[in-house]
């Protein structure tokens, strides 16, 4: 009761657009606790004292685990005063980046541009602009670097109007994983996780959720899952040694790397939706094949990975649902 | 000449180079001549069984071939082809 009557003394101090930003940290507090999901039938040939668990990222308000980064750096630039009234979010993205900053963007009152290359997919494209976001599409045959190219340049020449979130290179990224995913892993699991696999993209899920894990327990195994190679259809994912490296990845922090092909990924897309009911998109497909693969060698463990998105932004994509 | 348009991850296979002129009448007849100019794109580019990867979209002015006649699509002299990338992480 104290605390209402506190609330209702302080409330005419707050000026009507400062209310409706704290209003709209409603829809930012939703992010994370996602579900921890069993896979059980793609499991079948698993030793039955081995499990394995994915965060169910996509139950998060802006539909993939970008809320996370994308809460945090909005969180850390308004606090630390770099993102000010009047400028704009700028980063470069692949997609679900750009839906989180311009879902917060337009919670907060936040005007967002992204630097996207011209090829994703229309829904990608959609849902940005149904969210009023600005798009500055980028050369399709550079792919997501020529897209970080673009912004910087963009953020150099008007640092006035850009507050320029830089994904790849901001702690803010990982450290969220590292306050949120990491401590909600260890909760669901009891404690008992023992691996760890996530694929790289930016590297944010797999820096911040292992840090947390090993200072709980540093007996904890890291995978990777990256492309196996620099040319690969894992929308999302990352083949590190032939692009531009995120400055917060560190190579130091996985035991070891998968590699996974596309048509692997694309398979296990399938295979989560129609036998498991896990409507998800293709870097999950690579997660859930990394996982599995160390999965299998394992007597005994539980296993967890992260499925970034489900599987709406990728219906366009015929080729990997086999339904033509 | 029709001309194939190389993406970055791709380069490295083609020598560097951001376009190849190849000859062909079809999309299909056209990459099997770029792959052998530069053979080491092949395995990039074809399953064990020669067939096209699924994941590889090769775009026609603005139009993607898998919407036209895939590989069986003609070409004509002034045809530019741009195989397109997946858009990687972030």
């Amino acid at each position: 009761m104290t605390s209402k009557v506190n609330t209702i003394t302080t409330k005419p101090t707050v000026s009507a657009h400062q209310e409706s930003e704290v209003e709209g940290m409603a829809l930012l507090k939703a992010v994370g606790n996602t579900p921890l999901l069993p896979l059980r039938r793609v499991t079948k040939n698993i030793s039955p004292d081995v499990k394995v668990y994915a965060k169910a990222e996509w139950f998060n308000p802006g539909g993939s685990v970008k809320d996370r980064p994308a809460f945090n750096i909005i969180r850390s630039a308004l606090y630390e005063c770099r993102l000010l009234p009047g400028m704009r979010l700028l980063d470069s993205t692949s997609g679900n980046m750009g839906i989180a900053y311009a879902t917060f963007g337009a919670a907060l009152d936040i005007n967002v541009t992204l630097a996207m290359p011209e090829n994703a997919s229309p829904e990608r494209v959609s849902i940005l602009r149904a969210l009023g976001a600005e798009v500055v599409f980028t050369d399709p045959l550079e792919g997501s670097d020529g897209a970080i190219l673009v912004a910087r340049q963009m953020a150099k020449e008007q640092p006035d109007l850009y507050f320029y979130a830089n994904q790849y290179d901001n702690p803010a990224n990982w450290q969220a994983h590292y306050n949120s995913t990491g401590p909600e892993i260890v909760e669901q699991t009891q404690g008992a996780v023992t691996h760890f696999v996530a694929g790289l993209g930016t590297s944010g899920t797999l820096t911040g959720v292992s840090r947390y894990l090993r200072e709980y327990n540093p007996e904890v195994e890291i995978v990777a899952a990256q492309p196996d190679a620099a040319f690969h259809g894992l929308e999302g994912l990352k083949h590190m040694p032939t692009a531009i490296q995120p400055a917060i990845y560190d190579p130091k922090i996985p035991d070891r790397i998968a590699e996974v092909t596309t048509e692997a990924a694309h398979e296990m897309v399938r295979k989560l939706a129609r036998q498991e009911g896990y409507f998800v998109g293709i870097s999950s497909g690579a997660a859930a094949v990394a996982a599995l693969q160390l999965a299998a060698e394992l007597e005994s463990g539980v296993v967890v990975t992260a499925f970034p998105d489900a599987g709406y932004k990728y219906l366009s994509d015929d080729a990997l649902w086999e339904t033509r | 000449m029709p001309i194939l348009r190389i993406p970055t991850p791709l380069r490295p296979y083609a020598e560097g180079q951001t376009e190849v002129n190849v000859q062909g009448q079809t999309v299909g007849e056209a990459l099997g001549d770029l792959t052998a100019q530069f053979p080491e794109l092949k395995k990039h580019l074809f399953s064990d069984a020669g067939e096209l990867r699924a994941f590889v979209n090769l775009f026609l002015g603005e139009e993607d071939v898998r919407h036209l006649e895939g590989v069986d699509t003609p070409l004509s002299e002034d045809d530019k082809l741009r195989i397109i990338p997946s858009i990687a992480g972030g």
